[in-house]
């Protein structure tokens, strides 16, 4: 079955090489529409659904890929212009010259204005991701060039995620309750969620609100290793250190269940212990938070539409 | 750089003198000749890349679908567990961290790095300083010596318990990453590694030092350092970066060693230590190890691509002095390794705008190997296509390395396979490509018999083809997401991990067409003559006899010192 899948991806694969490379990473991402999850075969990040991760995807989309990907071709027309013209049988007699100042000068310069042309909007997207909003400052968004433009209201909420041997636990810090998430195995996940990922599906998400800004806390168990927690499409990665907290922020812009996975080697469940984020309205954030304050978690899962 | 015709009599002189050769056993394990030990690293090398890379194919294998297919089995094997009992599953699960650890210490620190500063340095520096040895020949023995050992150490902590019973050898990375190196492994296989690296590191402090000093004082009569040929340039380079960051490395892995066995808190959290402290020692270390790794194949391609291309280096004083640019900028941008791990604001900002300077001296190395084949009058013999196709792979590593670079789009990357290709692209298609360069170029010289051409052609070809199979997948899995060292991934990723275990069993006939084509030469015995690639080839090895006499240049030729580049 796999392999039926395999070869029909292969075959549309050939097929969208020949199509213009914009119009098929357009088509992909129709298909990756509406999913906090990488899919089969892609090939470009994920779907993003922060202000920080728009940034960094109009970063490496639309500054960074073109501008690798241009000067290796470069460096490729070059080599094969040199294979070409420079081959023994229509160039017998080499030329002797070692020197040209001016293309020397041009090629340390050229590269300089290029790395600042890079850096310019690096530090931009770099700085939004370091600074924590307070309801002032502006952010990037898509648009990497402006000076901001994205209004992010202050953090709302508090949440301290807690690398363990080999899972998360998450509290609620304002509202005092935690909750502990680890993944689904092959047998659970066909029970009660089989539409959701294989190695990504958990048996308690972290249920946070929509358009909300959420200041994270990330730590590891202080006698257990570093981990990292990680959500591509939110543009978020930060080490959990035993002894350290480490702060990040996220504001969410569209309800959904969004996955990331362990990003530092901890040991032999190192995959297996993926992030599931579940984003639901304000309204039923606050419904599910009365019920998990009351002191039943079960009771506060109930609020939410089960995961299929 | 060095007038043959003037050159060919001392040549000629010195093949008289060939007298007091060792034989038998005792002219390797007694060896002070750096021809021979070269020699002996160089096998060395090509010994433990046949164990490195196999240890890849059983994880590319690993990874060819989802789900755990090889690695439970292995372990039950290994440990005489039912394949289907959960401890098989957990102890596949760690012997997988223990084969990528396993993996990546061996191809750093037993094969690159015997084959470049072990291998090539030891034999062809001399050579082309025109030096009749090394400065400290007993240093050179016991410094390759020192690596076998070493090896063997490694291979041990192999076998001796890493995370508990039923779980043998350190899975925690070549980073070895404190807790996970401390508590995480409480048993003797980490301490085993730890020794196993302090060895190799001594081993090449004294290889460092040996051939530091043989280039400073040795260089024949009228080789100023302006005029040295650019791969002993490289060498000295690498050499001080060894020299440098190699006594940092030995000290972190010592305060490790303590905090494991003699309740030391350097690094333990709980006692007031700092794990970061650890990371930042590591890089401080880790960065100039990848140039130490990639600096040595710098040197390599200068010269093939100007032998082939019949004209001599482009800008010899840009390309000296990049390297020595590249070497000294590599001891400060040690923390791009480490975006991830909560550093502020500022810090980050100074090692982004750090690493993108990098890439300026990087540039004009590629730019100015171009221009040394432009206006030259090429023959594309097997060193040229593993050179060319150096300078095609490293531009690309080089790139992305340009992307990771900037905090702000690693933070999507960071310990994704997107790092995974960066730096196999600079390492398993820069650093061995220029390794395979050199191979062909110098193996006539070191051996004295010449290679069939088109076998070493089709290396060349399956090789090229393999390799990019394997990794460039590699980067659409790294921005889509999928984490380093996983032995399972979601099922997404699929589709391009299939492609890259493809690569790789495309790479291993690759490999037996190499073992196939060495064993052919040596079969054949054809004589290769002094110079083989003709008047392209100026530097002074080729005025030598193939193989070299036991003692070169006993009467030191003498550089033309009015001849400027």
């Amino acid at each position: 079955m796999v392999t039926g899948q395999f070869l029909r991806k292969i075959g549309a694969i050939s097929a969208a090489a020949m199509a213009l490379a914009p119009a098929f990473v357009m088509a992909q991402e129709q298909v990756a529409e509406q999913t906090g999850h990488p899919v089969y075969g892609q090939y470009h990040l994920q779907r993003a659904v922060t202000p920080i991760m728009d940034s960094i995807t109009s970063f490496h989309d639309g500054i960074l890929l073109w501008t690798i990907s241009l000067i290796v071709l470069f460096v490729l027309a070059l080599l094969l212009w040199i294979m070409f013209r420079f081959n023994a049988k229509r160039n017998p007699v080499p030329a002797a010259f070692t020197h040209n100042t001016l293309v020397e000068v041009i090629w340390t310069v050229l590269p300089i204005v290029i790395l600042i042309i890079i850096a310019i909007p690096s530090f931009g997207v770099l700085s939004d991701q370091l600074t924590t909003p307070d309801g002032q400052r502006k952010y990037l968004g898509s648009n990497i060039f402006s000076f901001g433009e994205v209004e992010v209201p202050a953090p709302e909420l508090t949440i301290k995620a807690t690398g363990q041997q080999w899972y998360w636990d998450y509290e609620y810090v304002d509202d005092g309750v935690s909750l502990t998430s680890i993944m689904l195995n092959e047998k659970d996940r066909a029970a009660t969620k089989p539409g959701q990922p294989r190695l990504l599906a958990v048996d308690n998400e972290l249920v946070v609100p929509v358009d909300t800004t959420v200041r994270l806390e990330v730590t590891a168990d202080p006698t257990g290793v570093i981990h990292a927690f990680a959500v591509p499409s939110f543009g978020v990665k930060i080490d959990a250190v035993p002894g350290r907290l480490n702060e990040t922020w996220f504001n969410v812009r569209e309800t959904g269940v969004y996955y990331g996975q362990c990003s530092e080697l901890c040991g032999k469940d190192h995959a297996f212990m993926p992030i599931a984020i579940r984003v639901v309205t304000k309204e039923e954030f606050a419904t599910y938070m009365a019920a998990f304050k009351a002191g039943d978690y079960a009771a506060a899962n109930a609020t939410l539409v089960a995961l299929q | 750089m060095a007038d043959i015709a003037h050159l060919e009599a001392h040549a000629a002189h010195d093949s008289a003198h060939d007298n007091h050769t060792p034989t038998g056993w005792r002219r390797w394990l007694y060896s002070t000749n750096h021809k021979d030990i070269g020699v002996m690293y160089l096998w060395f090398a090509v010994f433990t890349g046949i164990v490195g890379g196999l240890l890849s194919g059983v994880m590319r294998m690993e990874l060819q679908e989802p789900g755990i297919q090889i690695f439970h089995g292995l372990a039950a094997m290994v440990y005489g567990m039912d394949p289907s009992a959960g401890e098989a599953l957990d102890a596949g699960k760690h012997m997988y961290n223990v084969f990528t650890t396993a993996h990546a210490l061996i191809m750093v620190f037993f094969v690159v790095m015997p084959a470049t500063m072990g291998g090539f340095a030891n034999y062809f520096a001399p050579l082309m300083i025109g030096a009749p040895d090394t400065a400290f020949p007993r240093i050179n023995n016991i410094a390759f010596w020192l690596l076998p050992p070493a090896f063997i150490l490694l291979l041990m902590s192999l076998f001796f318990e890493g995370t508990g019973p039923g779980a043998l050898g350190f899975g925690g990375g070549w980073t070895v990453y404190p807790p996970l190196s401390t508590s995480g492994h409480p048993g003797p296989a980490m301490d085993f590694a730890i020794l196993s690296l302090h060895v190799a590191g001594i081993s090449s402090i004294l290889g460092a030092i040996n051939l530091i000093t043989t280039i400073f004082n040795m260089r024949a009569p009228g080789m100023t350092l302006h005029k040295m040929p650019l791969f002993a340039w490289s060498v000295l380079v690498t050499a001080f970066l060894l020299l440098l960051a190699l006594p940092v490395l030995a000290g972190a892995i010592t305060m490790l060693l303590t905090d494991r066995n003699f309740g030391t808190s350097f690094f333990k959290p709980a006692e007031g230590g700092d794990p970061i402290l650890f990371q930042h020692l590591f890089w401080f270390f880790g960065h100039p190890e990848v140039y130490i790794m990639i600096l040595p194949g710098f040197g390599i391609i200068s010269h093939i691509v100007s032998t082939f291309s019949r004209k001599p280096i482009f800008g010899y004083m840009a390309m000296a002095y990049a390297m020595v640019a590249i070497g000294f900028v590599g001891f400060v941008v040690w923390a791009h390794h480490m975006y991830t791990t909560g550093l502020s604001l500022d810090v980050q900002r100074y090692f982004v705008a750090a690493t993108m300077v990098i890439a300026v001296p990087t540039g004009v190395k590629i730019f100015s190997w171009i221009a040394t084949m432009w206006g030259g009058s090429i023959t594309f013999k097997s060193p040229m296509l593993w050179a060319v196709g150096f300078i095609f792979l490293f531009t690309v590593g080089g790139v992305t390395g340009v992307v990771l670079a900037n905090a702000g789009a690693d933070r999507a990357l960071h310990d994704t396979y997107y790092v995974v290709a960066h730096f196999h692209y600079v390492l398993s298609l820069g650093a061995v490509f220029s390794i395979f360069a050199a191979w062909y170029y110098w193996y006539p010289k070191m051996f004295g018999y010449m290679y069939n051409e088109t076998l070493a052609a089709v290396h060349f070809w399956i090789m090229f083809v393999g390799v990019n199979l394997i990794f460039f997948p590699q980067h659409f899995l790294g921005l889509a997401g999928m984490p380093r060292r996983y032995i399972d991934y979601p099922d997404a990723f699929g589709f391009w991990n299939r492609i890259s275990s493809v690569g790789y069993y495309i790479t291993f006939v690759a490999m037996i067409v190499f073992f196939y084509a060495t064993w052919e030469a040596f079969k054949r015995k054809r004589p290769a003559g002094n110079n083989p690639w003709g008047d392209g080839a100026t530097t002074l090895e080729w005025t030598l006899s193939s193989p070299p006499p036991f003692h070169q240049f006993t009467t030191l030729p003498r550089i033309d010192s009015t001849k400027a580049h």
